[in-house]
């Protein structure tokens, strides 16, 4: 693998030899000493036009338990702010001998400019490009899905059968287009529950099943996962919905929601969450919740996709 | 003055003929006209004639954004695709909105040479889409202005657009609306669909096209004024001008040739080359704007010519400018995607490229029918080459050209405007000999 754009055009053999090298990455985290030698020498850059803590520090740790060299480019406080181009900043961070960029930015397919341009010869990994994909979390939702369903025994398995339901603003949502893509190649089976104006005009060609109400969809479709999306604060005025309360209200996840799942269903959210919006506390905080199991796997994750970009001769495989 | 004798040319109807050219008139036609002495030959055999091609809708940028194109650069460009005349779209720096602005770029033009430059004036001030601008000063100008147009911005005030549509009337002008509900537009970035959806571009949904269209015809209809839609894009805007034509409404509507031939799954790839106002539709519509072009609801294939430098596209898809280059390559998209397919005949072009968009825009002296006496505007193409599209055809300043590398069929090999050549072998002739023979053009 040169780049990982999406998984839109990921391979399903691609994708369960990387949910299988996380699965050696997350048993490295397990021991004493969480570092292999394996990326010495190379260096990972962190290009971030929009903040995000979280996905920075997981790339950040993921590349350093690799030995590489991490080098942090954001946004703010660099000459980007200024106004200065993707092309001369990629062609800096080349200059520099970057081998791999994690880049996330606000512009939809700028990884893939990036990683199309001839500017720089690095390794290029979307680490979430405005609505479009996110794919390291939704390599990490599988993982998460997998490890729960089959436990010690997830290696070489797919998520055949599994029914995933993803409530929110899939209209928005990086995550959401990832994960459908993935969990589509996988074998698992989709369902998107949002209101109509947060529905993506065209999704009915999607291989997915869309519905409005969510206690109708879950009492119907009684699902293994349940996926909370977070609400963007710039929605809640621009008509998409009359009142976060009426959205709690219709679809959140609340307390009488979650007694009203299987019990083995497991409830996802890819973080940060808005605590009694789209998901109620103790949904969160609940056993069945694999919110800070998504944080560890995050980087077990974000290690096999570097590991896989980065190790070795690129010149060969290019 | 040079003669100019053209050897053995196909006219648009099919028939052979040679064509004398003296004193930048059409001085005699026939078979085996003899050489005068001092002529210049154009062997044309194999060659197509067609009138100068009349393009309504280019972006000239001058004044203000020299960096992308000027009047020079942009009548090269229009010379080197057959193009004797084209209207500047007013959204200039300053505005076209007055009659110095349009003065001036009309002199620009006729000190340039290389084609018939008529400006087009803006419909509100500083294309704000507030206040008429001053729309009678610039119609009895020198350079007698008769399109209207805030091109890039559509006139949203359904009273104001009433209003243009009524005074327009009052110096034989015509407004020419972008169509465009800019509420249902903000930030908007490619078609709307299930391809924008996949691709987390803001969607550009048709119906923001055709609601315009829709209210417009009907508030023409009203006032009984004219009225010229921009660049037609969907389907559901060829079915509305269908419509209002069948019900006798005075409605003229054009389509680039990138909408009769490239779709919105180039933009799979995120290069902004194919970034652009109207943006590329499904395949659906594009079956439909030549449904409409061949039975006549749109009138008239226009360029949208909009050079932009190098910067402006290489670059995230959106931050990139809109538009694209079309000048030195429209005869040969519309071959293509009409001539070759067997949609359009060669009448059928000059008529779609020439006749039709000069009778819409009050072009005064052009003639497409090579009768003796009139002005030699002349294009001569070769229909039957074909090679891969290069920056070696475009002839403009700047280069953001879609068809770059795609092999495209035609090509021009000689253009004549006023009778001077513009275009000789399929190279543009250098400034300072057109310049010259304009000058000796409006000297007579």
């Amino acid at each position: 693998m040169r780049h990982l754009l999406s998984t839109r055009d990921l391979l399903r053999d691609d994708a369960i030899a990387l949910l299988d090298i996380a699965e050696d990455m997350s048993e490295v985290q397990n021991r004493e000493v969480k570092k292999l030698p394996t990326l010495r020498g190379k260096t990972v850059v962190n290009l971030f036009f929009e903040d995000s803590t979280r996905t920075r520090t997981s790339f950040e740790v993921a590349a350093k338990r690799l030995s590489a060299d991490v080098i942090n480019f954001s946004a703010k406080g660099s000459s980007v702010s200024k106004g200065e181009s993707l092309k001369d900043t990629a062609q800096t961070l080349a200059a520099m001998g970057a081998d791999g960029v994690v880049i996330r930015h606000s512009a939809s397919g700028a990884p893939q400019v990036l990683a199309q341009s001839g500017w720089i010869d690095a390794g290029v990994v979307n680490a979430g490009d405005g609505t479009h994909e996110h794919p390291t979390q939704a390599l990490l939702d599988a993982f998460t899905m997998r490890r729960r369903i089959h436990g010690d025994a997830a290696r070489g398995r797919d998520l055949e059968g599994v029914s995933v339901m993803i409530v929110g603003d899939v209209l928005h949502s990086r995550v959401a287009r990832s994960n459908l893509w993935l969990l589509e190649t996988l074998g698992a089976h989709v369902t998107f529950v949002a209101p109509a104006t947060l529905v993506p005009v065209g999704a009915s060609t999607w291989p997915v099943d869309i519905r409005y109400d969510l206690d109708a969809a879950l009492a119907e479709v009684r699902p293994d996962v349940v996926m909370m999306l977070r609400i963007q604060q710039e929605r809640m005025n621009a008509a998409f919905f009359p009142t976060t309360r009426e959205y709690a209200r219709q679809w959140g996840l609340d307390d009488e929601r979650l007694l009203a799942l299987r019990p083995d269903s497991i409830v996802m959210h890819p973080g940060p969450m808005n605590r009694g919006l789209e998901i109620s506390s103790r949904a969160a905080d609940s056993a069945q919740s694999t919110v800070i199991e998504q944080v560890a796997n995050g980087v077990s994750i974000r290690m096999a996709v570097l590991y896989s970009l980065l190790s070795g001769d690129r010149e060969a495989r290019s | 003055m040079t003669t100019t004798l053209i050897r053995g040319a196909t006219l648009p109807d099919g028939t052979t003929t040679d064509l004398l050219v003296a004193d930048g008139r059409i001085a005699e036609r026939g078979t085996a006209i003899a050489t005068p002495s001092g002529a210049r030959v154009l062997d044309a055999a194999g060659l197509v004639a067609l009138p100068g091609l009349v393009d309504l809708h280019t972006h000239l940028r001058e004044p203000g954004f020299e960096q992308s194109e000027t009047v020079l650069s942009g009548t090269r460009a229009a010379a080197a695709g057959g193009f004797t005349a084209v209207f500047a779209m007013a959204n200039t720096m300053p505005v076209s909105d007055t009659a110095g602005v349009v003065e001036q770029v009309q002199a620009l033009g006729e000190s340039a040479g290389y084609a018939t430059v008529r400006p087009i004036g803006a419909v509100t001030v500083g294309l704000a889409g507030a206040r008429l601008s001053e729309i009678g000063a610039m119609a009895n100008s020198r350079a007698a202005v008769r399109v209207f147009s805030d091109d890039g911005k559509c006139v949203h005030d359904s009273l104001l657009m009433r209003r243009a549509l009524e005074y327009v009337k009052t110096f034989d002008g015509v407004v020419a609306q972008h169509a465009q509900d800019p509420r249902l537009t903000e930030n908007a970035q490619m078609n709307e669909g299930a391809l924008s959806s996949e691709l987390g571009l803001k969607g550009w949904p048709a119906v923001a096209e055709e609601s315009i269209i829709a209210r417009d015809v009907l508030l023409a209809e009203h006032v009984g004024a004219r009225l010229h839609i921009c660049h037609v894009s969907t389907a559901g805007s060829v079915d509305v001008v269908r419509w209002a034509k069948a019900r006798g409404i005075e409605v003229t509507a054009e389509v680039t040739p990138h909408h009769l031939l490239l779709t919105e799954d180039l933009i799979r790839s995120y290069d902004a080359r194919y970034k652009v106002n109207p943006p590329l539709r499904r395949d659906e519509d594009v079956r439909a704007l030549r449904e409409g072009l061949v039975d006549g609801t749109i009138d008239i294939v226009a360029t949208d010519h909009a050079p932009h430098p190098e910067e402006a596209k290489d670059c995230e898809w959106d931050h990139a400018a809109f538009g694209m280059v079309g000048l030195e390559s429209a005869l040969s998209v519309v071959q293509a995607a009409l001539v070759d397919t067997g949609l359009l005949g060669w009448s059928d072009v000059a008529r779609v490229l020439s006749q039709t968009p000069a009778e819409i825009g009050r072009l005064a002296g052009h003639s497409h029918s090579f009768e003796i006496g009139s002005s030699a505007n002349i294009v001569l193409v070769d229909p039957a080459s074909s090679s891969a599209f290069s920056t070696d055809r475009l002839a403009g300043k700047s280069h953001n050209s879609p068809y770059l590398g795609m092999t495209l069929p035609g090509s021009v090999r000689h253009t004549l405007h006023r009778g001077y050549q513009t275009v000789n072998d399929g190279v543009v002739v250098d400034a300072g000999e057109v310049a010259a023979a304009a000058m000796g053009v409006a000297r007579g």
